[in-house]
């Protein structure tokens, strides 16, 4: 059984057009999912929505976000955000504004799991100077009575994947980690999530829109287009040819890493004319 | 969302033109005040004294809101105050803004020792308390309209220069100045041609929001009767007055206030909704 | 290091600007037409009754020789004697420094609060029909300066609902126990809360009056600071960590929206404190401004140098309490 389950999930524009049209994925526990697409085709979008920070100019209209067995989207928003709190975490995209620059580091990694989830203060400091440690960070100690201005980007990712795992959470989203990230540094983060992932067993849904990235680290994908899961498949049959249109002029339009002579292939007009036809009418 | 915007809107709008109907009624009833006031300001009547207006119990329907305590008529006298309240604010804004805004100017622009004795001057000032400067100056010179004005431009210069100097600054910072210089221009001819045009919308809300700061500084110098003389009416004098019979003659208070009321937040509503109007070029 | 630089650097341009003021004010009122020792003299004193007042005062003397021995008096502390009072300067306006300062502080007080949940509560609901509200209301209190909402308490708390005091500090009538002019402060430490009371009774409008242009400035940036704080990573992550709206909003984005609003609110407060002259005056109070218009009507020279010498004092001592504290609670510039 799958610990979450996004059933038919559409989100609209208050008084708008729609942004996610009968989106459908599910991630088991301990599974690695990417969620691949272009930016505006809603990958952030169902991130947020799974937990619980739509913008408040958006509205789910309908759907359910199923979460180890409870439909997240019938339960009152304290219960909700509860529940969310205790068992999810983000992994935000740009760590130089994910950090609250006027407290230190220690507090906003051990405060939650004090106030919120009631451990001892001391417990929660000990964790979270065994987190800084597995996050490779040399000197936890001080780092966590440094103010966020003090570190580097790659520094407060690692603080932030470290807070991540905190509780140890049964999922969770990362929204595009590394983008913000410079591209020496975006190898070593990426490592560095698969490790913690493997090790601590934790469901992880990657928002990303580098099928690069997607290779490295996921097991499955969901590949969206213009609010549309257009194909959904694990990442060994994906590589080995996609089967929709789209994601294949996608793969095609990555450039491949390994060889750096290839040229880059835009999607090509016709299929994306075509994709865009077929999502408009489904 | 769109059509909460457009309400929010109309309702900016319809803002602006309340207020520039109330001023225009004021300039109005100011220019014809000898032909619409119903007495004159000045006539005392003891036997009629502290009369109600109209609607109360024992009003006299001559007076329609009623007398003070020496039976000049209310009405009249709010009337006739209209003529003193504009004159001080057109006067003594434009003279403010006139001032203000050229050493801004000078100073944002030019920089150097310029700046630095200007800057230097605008901090003095903002050590001052400005009510308290207002009536010193008064006391100084000696009561009268002239003296008013000067004290207004004395002490309100400074809200002008800090923010052209800051607007003029930023200005002369941008590319198209120095385009402007590079094509040949002079300094003092860029000054004008090109950081000018661009500063005047925010030196017209100022000029805005400084009229209704004139009105309320001439009501405040009335009231400590420091302003013209006791006897001439002026909105802050029956103020004072009023503030004394409060218990007595509560219209005496009322009606002066209700209309320097309106027309303040008329003169900062027309400012603000000029600055919303304006807010693509400030921005 | 970087802080005693800004400090010594603050301290100096603050005594230039106080230079200034007393230099101006000191050659502003002996532009005065008039002399005041004939003002206080009665009607039947002859010329050397005149001159012997007039050098009494060292009023004889050329102005900028005047300035020299007022400026060596005033630095050992010493700032003349009031002409109509007959008192030492300074012992006066220290006596009444105090109830200007409690006025001005409850004033700051009521307008931080009422700011504040303005600011608070508009951020939770905002994009309602409460957070319009509560704009508009920010507009109207903006618009009117202090005097008028003086006038308009004055009229509706002081004679159509008489709840408040209209006039004065404090009841008349009653035995004040107090060794210090803080009256409201030693009731509070006395315990005697009937004064309190009485006390508060009286301050409360004028206060209120002061606050209200104050708290609407705080609603309007606090909020503003609050709503584009709300959009960064960091309050969304708090978000997803289980924190209500309310408990974010207080522990991560106030915090940060502070900074800029503590600024403005350090300006505006000396502009509050400028207000106290003429709401004194409106309520009768007896408080610095009170007594700083008097000695404008009575041409009391020494009185009026002295108390607007205090006004800068304060005003640019707040102005520097504000920078030195915005310096002290932002961690970038702490360990920049």
């Amino acid at each position: 059984m799958s610990f979450l389950e996004v059933r038919d999930l559409s989100v609209r524009l208050k008084g708008g057009g729609p942004l996610l049209r009968n989106v459908s994925l599910t991630v088991a526990a301990g599974e690695v999912r990417g969620l691949v697409g272009e930016s505006g085709a809603g990958k952030s979008m169902i991130g947020k929505a799974i937990l619980g920070i739509l913008p408040r100019s958006v509205e789910i209209s309908s759907g359910a976000i199923v979460l180890d067995g409870t439909d997240l989207l019938t339960l009152p928003p304290a219960m909700r955000r509860q529940r969310v709190g205790a068992t999810c975490a983000l992994i935000p995209q740009d760590p130089l504004t994910a950090l609250n620059p006027s407290r230190r580091i220690g507090p906003q990694i051990t405060d939650r799991l004090v106030d919120i989830l009631g451990w001892k203060r001391a417990e929660a400091e000990a964790r979270a100077r065994a987190l800084l440690h597995e996050v490779q960070i040399a000197d936890p100690d001080r780092v966590l009575r440094q103010y966020p201005h003090e570190l580097s980007g790659g520094m407060r990712q690692r603080i932030l994947i470290a807070s991540a795992f905190a509780a140890e959470p049964r999922l969770i989203v990362a929204d595009e980690p590394t983008t913000a990230l410079d591209v020496t540094v975006q190898k070593q983060i990426l490592k560095l999530i698969a490790g913690l992932q493997a090790r601590h067993g934790t469901a992880l849904l990657f928002v990303t829109h580098d099928l690069g990235v997607v290779s490295k680290v996921c097991q499955s994908l969901s590949v969206l287009y213009s609010g549309k899961v257009v194909e959904d498949t694990d990442v060994a049959r994906f590589f080995a040819g996609p089967a929709h249109p789209y994601s294949a002029a996608l793969l095609a339009a990555t450039p491949k890493y390994t060889d750096p002579t290839a040229g880059l292939n835009p999607v090509p007009e016709a299929v994306i004319a075509a994709v865009r036809a077929e999502v408009e009418n489904g | 969302m769109a059509d909460g915007r457009a309400l929010i809107c109309r309702r900016a709008g319809l803002r602006l033109w309340l207020s520039l109907g109330w001023l225009a009624l004021l300039v109005v009833v100011a220019v014809l005040a000898p032909w619409v006031a119903p007495k004159n300001p000045l006539e005392q009547d003891l036997f009629s004294g502290r009369l109600p207006p109209f609607w109360v119990h024992g009003a006299d329907p001559a007076f329609l809101l009623g007398t003070d305590s020496l039976g000049r008529d209310v009405l009249s006298r709010i009337i006739f105050g209209t003529r003193i309240a504009l004159a001080v604010a057109l006067i003594s804004g434009t003279l403010t803004c006139v001032i203000g805004a050229s050493l801004g100017l000078l100073a944002g622009f030019y920089r150097g020792w310029v700046d630095i004795v200007i800057s230097r001057f605008i901090d003095i000032w903002m050590a001052f308390p400005p009510v308290l400067f207002s009536i010193l100056l008064i006391a100084v010179i000696g009561p009268g309209l002239f003296s008013i004005i000067l004290a207004i431009v004395v002490i309100d210069w400074t809200r002008f220069a800090r923010v052209v100097r800051a607007e003029a600054m930023a200005q002369g910072a941008m590319d198209y100045v120095a385009s402007a210089r590079v094509a040949g221009r002079g300094r003092f001819s860029t000054m004008l041609r090109e950081i000018l045009p661009n500063v005047l919308p925010i030196i017209v809300v100022l000029l805005t929001l400084e009229m209704g700061i004139a009105v309320i500084v001439e009501a405040i110098l009335s009231f400590v009767n420091l302003s013209i003389s006791t006897d001439d009416p002026t909105w802050g004098g029956m103020i004072s007055e009023g503030r004394t019979s409060i218990h007595q003659a509560w219209w005496v208070l009322v009606f002066p206030l209700i209309t320097l009321f309106l027309t303040v937040l008329s003169f900062s509503q027309l400012g603000e909704g000029l600055k919303d109007r304006f807010d693509p070029v400030l921005r | 290091m970087t802080l005693v630089r800004t400090l010594l650097l603050r301290l100096m341009t603050t005594a230039v600007t106080l230079f200034g003021v007393a230099v101006i004010v000191f050659f502003v009122i002996r532009v005065v037409p008039g002399n005041p020792v004939a003002m206080m003299l009665p009607p039947g004193a002859t010329a050397e009754d005149v001159a012997r007042l007039t050098a009494l005062y060292g009023l004889d003397k050329s102005i900028p020789q005047q300035f020299v021995i007022w400026g060596a008096g005033v630095l050992h502390g010493d700032f003349g004697t009031s002409i109509t009072l007959r008192q030492p300067v300074l012992a006066l306006v220290l006596g009444r420094l105090p109830a200007t300062l409690e006025l001005s502080v409850l004033a700051l007080v009521m307008a931080v609060l009422m700011g504040g949940a303005a600011a608070l509560t508009g951020t939770r609901l905002r994009e309602t029909r409460v957070e319009g509200g509560i704009d508009v209301a920010n507009g109207m209190a903006l618009s009117v300066p202090d005097f008028l909402w003086g006038l308009v308490l004055i009229l509706v708390f002081g004679v159509l609902l008489p709840v408040f005091q209209i006039s004065g500090r404090v009841t008349p009538s009653l035995h004040l126990p107090f060794v210090t002019n803080f009256y409201l402060v030693e009731s509070l430490v006395r315990l005697r809360f009937d004064l309190t009371r009485d006390l508060l009774a009286h301050m409360f409008l004028p206060a209120f009056a002061l606050a209200i242009p104050l708290a609407a400035i705080i609603g309007q940036l606090l909020k503003q600071s609050l709503k584009e704080t709300m959009h960064l990573d960091y309050v969304t992550l708090a978000r997803t960590q289980g924190y209500s709206e309310a408990r974010v909003i207080w522990r991560e984005a106030l915090p940060n929206a502070i900074l800029p609003t503590l600024t403005l609110v350090g300006v505006q407060f000396t502009f509050l404190i400028g207000g106290t002259v003429i709401i004194e005056r409106l309520f009768s109070y007896e408080g610095l401004g009170n007594m700083a218009i008097d000695a404008v009507i009575n041409r009391d020279l020494p009185l009026i140098q002295g108390i607007v010498i205090l006004f800068a004092v304060i005003f640019t001592g707040v102005n520097l309490v504000v920078d030195l504290t915005y310096a002290a609670l932002n961690p970038r510039l702490r360990h920049g």
